[in-house]
């Protein structure tokens, strides 16, 4: 007896269409911690810009009587510093600066490092050897000392620390995009796309770049939270902003000699590089989970 | 179900149902499974994806998910309430009353020890036998299962055996403590031809010698002849036929198994086109209210997408779980 | 219209492999040992009628992926050739994408090959795309092939891989292998990974499009069954070798290389009531890197002779159309079965 299957076409799936970003979206606003670091630093970052804007007092002009006054002087907020500056105006111009000195060199090493680590990573043979072991030579010098070196050899003011800093960012981000590239190379939809006749540009703009983005990513994220301490300390031993300007890093060394008199007021400084460094940190954590859900 | 044969029944599953609670909602991966084995009898499980076949035997070994599962029903091993064991019950039982082999040895085997270490390992946790006895019996297993020079594999890792190799240390870890029920989860669906079939008479024999209960779960209905006494058809978390090996697959009864057996390609075939069962196997996210199969059933009509049929007994042995009520399809006894 | 198969109706095959080998090198186990030698495909040639279907059958270590994959151009053989209707297909990038138009596949692993962060659409398209066809002319050509592997593609064509089933992959697979138009489709696997209702639609699929795009297929599988099914010429393979190559009817029917007859004996019995009792050949296919000298398959054969470790033996015809490396079938061989084999 033969099985007639009556004309009936395939069930149709019922499940929704959303793209992989829409849906690490969705799942990162379900976070709540991601949400707070998110609402954390663009406020920080906000009040950085608009400083001019919101900030009380001039950030360069100290009144003699007003030093070291305690938190909540009348005028001075957050009190006063070691030359009877504003704190809190201090704060928020410092911000400008730390922050630029902390994302900008993840940026311009993500830009970098990322070219040459797909590239090694999709060409492989000799071009990555060179590109890797050079990636290795400089991944033997501890990191801080790196950036000490090189902002030392360099002096200090503003576009040397941020090319130091880059400098000692490419290497981790050369590694991590050509492990992901190098990984995303090896998958049937590769060879699928090679077997189509693309060429390798078209292949590593549609294929790989948009499949290594995620760890890479959240990679950048991590690196952006060491980044602002790397700055931060750079000021500190006098090789990144130079005083008068405003900056944590600077203002944690100029207020040293205030730790005992006020430790509120010394500590500062340290608790916001602590907070958007933190807040920097987790959110790479929350944005890892939100891409592990196929 | 006769309370002589529950007695002679060394694994007896009944009215089990499985639900997950997945990020969608709970599904319900198996709606009231039932069958019972005796002694050296082997049940062949034929289904595809989403039947529930994986889960039934995950189920009878208790290596479900713990926090997102919920079991209810009743599964009895040589006497033993398997659903009602603790922690330290459970792993007693498993590997000593009940055993499992998968599909990818590979996974199954750990790669920092030796397959020696493995199994004597196994059988010292169990038995409490020595360490030299322990090894004495790995030995022994290895040889049993016909792994060529078993001395010198005892010192050998997972990484350095073939595919073949692998799946038989599996079957001679599985089968250390003596096992009285032996769960084969698509043992031999990995394997290349020639190793598959040495495979099906390896554990063909071992079984009978042993006399242990086997399940045995496939896709591909050759294997399933060559090994199986009786044959459970599973489709969207249930039995829908149950039998004697040659009556299920000379004389299938239910829509599905038919539309199975026909569509199963045979060399002979060539030429004709293949008469497929339409659609897509169940989405258990969105099961179909009554029949399960309903949905892609030539003979289906306004009852079966309502009620959803149960097992009905056609006589020795045999279970159709359906209406039945299409002029053709006559029981055939 | 593709000059290709227009020049169908002529003898010349639409595809021919010609001596083609590769070997890998696998790097030192360890200080002191030398590196080894992967012999993965070795001398294999075969020739591909219009409008048939090759069938290519062999267990782990054979070489039948690798021999897709250096018909593909994805790897470079170290020898041989590949001719399309006659005309030797460079190794240069503008010869392999000249190739890449006439020979297409699909592979096994249907959600591995396509990329997770693209709709259906944004994979199929993509192909033509890097061959200069126009955004919308490529949409238009993937709807029409999506509808025609029976996936509507206003439901699909905006989906992601992950949301559709492994059948439903499948076909989008087959439908980005036909985008670019080619003559010659090879499926590595393409179904063994499927449920068998699903593989058996897939299969009616694959029959319908053959003969509505007058396509050529290379058809790799472990599944005699399915291979038996589609193909009208099988060729066998092991250890990187082709050891006997037929009409399909010829080879299913036996008496052939004693390895075909052992794979064809391991094929389960669907008949419970007779079942297979002794496992054809024992031991598991070995790894094409310690090879045997000689026939490469004599320390597993029950028929081996003493010529068979000395001599590697010629492909010698045996019967109208088929042919078999074994000194069985060779009458001038000196085994003592000589001429045994083909009848």
């Amino acid at each position: 007896m033969t099985f007639v299957p009556p004309a009936s076409p395939d069930i149709a799936v019922t499940f929704q269409s959303t793209g992989y970003w829409t849906g690490v979206m969705q799942r990162l606003k379900r976070d709540p911690v991601s949400i707070a670091c998110l609402i954390i630093l663009t406020l920080i970052t906000l009040s950085a810009v608009f400083a001019p804007l919101i900030a009380p007092n001039d950030p360069s002009v100290g009144k003699v009587m007003l030093r070291l006054k305690p938190i909540g002087t009348e005028g001075y907020l957050l009190g006063g510093d070691e030359l009877g500056r504003d704190m809190l105006t201090r704060l928020l111009y410092g911000g400008r600066l730390s922050l630029i000195m902390g994302v900008v060199p993840v940026v311009l090493a993500l830009l970098i490092g990322g070219t040459l680590g797909v590239t090694a990573g999709f060409t492989g043979g000799f071009v990555s050897v060179i590109i890797m072991r050079t990636t290795d030579v400089f991944f033997a010098f501890p990191s801080v000392l790196l950036a000490v070196a090189i902002a030392g050899a360099l002096g200090s003011g503003l576009g040397n620390t941020l090319l130091a800093l880059t400098v000692v960012l490419i290497p981790p981000l050369v590694r991590v995009s050509e492990s992901a590239t190098t990984q995303v190379r090896s998958l049937d939809f590769v060879e699928a796309a090679r077997a189509s006749g693309a060429g390798s540009f078209s292949i590593i703009r549609v294929h790989i770049l948009g499949n290594i983005m995620g760890p890479v990513l959240v990679y950048a994220f991590s690196l952006l939270s060491v980044s602002i301490i790397m700055a931060a300390g750079l000021s500190f031993i006098g090789l990144g902003a130079k005083p008068p300007t405003p900056e944590w890093g600077l203002m944690l060394n100029s207020l040293r000699g205030a730790i005992y008199s006020q430790p509120l007021i010394a500590a500062m400084p340290g608790v916001m590089i602590f907070i958007v460094s933190l807040s920097f940190n987790l959110l790479s954590d929350g944005l890892r989970s939100a891409m592990d859900v196929k | 179900m006769s309370s002589k044969e529950a007695v002679d029944s060394v694994l007896v599953v009944n009215d089990l149902s499985v639900e997950f609670a997945g990020a969608r909602g709970t599904v319900k991966a198996l709606d009231g499974v039932g069958f019972s084995l005796e002694k050296g009898q082997v049940l062949g499980v034929i289904g595809e994806s989403g039947s529930g076949k994986s889960v039934t035997m995950r189920a009878i070994l208790r290596i479900l998910p713990t926090k997102t599962t919920k079991i209810s029903g009743q599964i009895t091993v040589d006497g033993e309430d398997v659903l009602a064991m603790n922690e330290k019950q459970l792993a007693r039982y498993r590997g000593r009353v009940a055993s499992m082999i998968f599909q990818e040895p590979a996974l199954s085997l750990d790669p920092v020890f030796t397959i020696g270490h493995q199994i004597a390992e196994a059988v010292m946790r169990h038995t409490g036998a020595s360490r030299e006895n322990a090894r004495r019996r790995a030995l022994e297993m290895l040889e049993k299962v016909k792994i060529p020079s078993a001395e010198s594999r005892l010192r050998n890792y997972p990484h350095e055996m073939s595919g073949g190799m692998l799946q038989r240390a599996m079957i001679a870890l599985a089968l250390s403590c003596d096992p009285k029920v032996l769960l084969a989860d698509e043992p031999t669906t990995a394997l290349d031809a020639t190793v598959q079939i040495q495979i099906i008479l390896l554990l063909r024999q071992l079984q009978l010698e042993m006399q242990m209960a086997t399940v045995f779960v496939t896709h591909d209905v050759g294997v399933a002849a060559e090994i199986a006494d009786q044959i459970a058809v599973m489709y969207g978390g249930r039995i829908v036929e149950y039998g004697a090996v040659r009556d299920v697959l000379m004389n299938p009864q239910h829509p599905y198994t038919k539309g199975l057996l026909a569509s199963t390609i045979h060399g002979s075939m060539a030429g004709t086109r293949i008469n497929t069962i339409p659609g897509m196997p169940p989405d258990l996210n969105n099961m179909p209210d009554g029949c399960a199969f309903a949905p892609r059933c030539g003979h289906a009509h306004a009852d079966c997408h309502a009620v959803s049929p149960k097992l009905k007994p056609l006589g020795n042995g045999r279970q159709v779980a359906c209406v039945l009520d299409h002029p053709s399809l006559v029981v055939q006894p | 219209m593709n000059p290709v198969k227009e020049a169908n109706r002529s003898n010349t095959p639409v595809l021919e492999v010609a001596g083609l080998s590769k070997k890998f090198r696998v790097p030192a186990a360890g200080i002191g040992q030398k590196p080894r030698v992967v012999h993965a495909v070795s001398d294999v040639s075969f020739r591909l009628a219009a409008g048939t279907t090759l069938g290519i059958v062999g267990e782990s270590g054979c070489g039948k992926s690798t021999t897709a994959r250096l018909i593909m151009g994805l790897i470079a053989p170290d020898a041989g050739d590949v001719l399309i209707r006659g005309d030797v297909m460079g190794r240069s990038a503008k010869g392999l994408k000249r190739l890449r138009r006439q020979v297409q596949m699909v592979f096994q692993d249907s959600s591995a090959s396509l990329n997770p962060r693209l709709t259906i659409e944004s994979s199929i398209i993509f192909g033509p795309v890097v061959h200069g066809v126009k955004q919308s002319e490529a949409r238009a050509r993937a709807h029409h092939l999506l509808d025609l592997v029976g996936l509507d593609p206003n439901l699909y064509a905006g989906r992601y891989p992950h949301e559709l089933s492994g059948g439903q992959r499948q076909r989008v697979n087959i439908a980005r292998a036909l985008v670019l138009d080619p003559s010659i489709i090879i499926f590595d696997e393409a179904v063994s990974a499927l449920d068998k209702s699903i593989e058996a639609q897939v299969l009616n699929l694959l029959i319908d499009l053959k003969s509505e795009f007058d396509l050529s297929y290379i058809f790799i599988s472990h599944d005699l069954n399915v291979v038996q099914y589609i193909s009208d010429d099988v060729l066998v393979m092991y250890l990187g070798e082709v050891i006997e190559r037929g009409s399909t009817d010829l080879i299913y029917q036996g008496a052939g290389h004693p390895y075909t007859s052992a794979l064809l004996a391991s094929m389960p019995s669907p008949d419970p009531e007779r079942r297979t009792l002794v496992a054809p050949v024992s031991g598991d296919p070995p790894n094409p890197i310690d090879l045997p000298t000689g026939c490469r398959f004599h320390p597993r054969c029950a028929d081996v002779s003493e010529i068979c470790s000395r001599l590697q033996p010629r492909m010698t015809q045996a019967g109208v159309s088929r042919s078999i490396a074994c000194h069985m079938a060779d009458r001038k061989s000196g085994h003592p079965k000589a001429g045994a084999l083909g009848k």
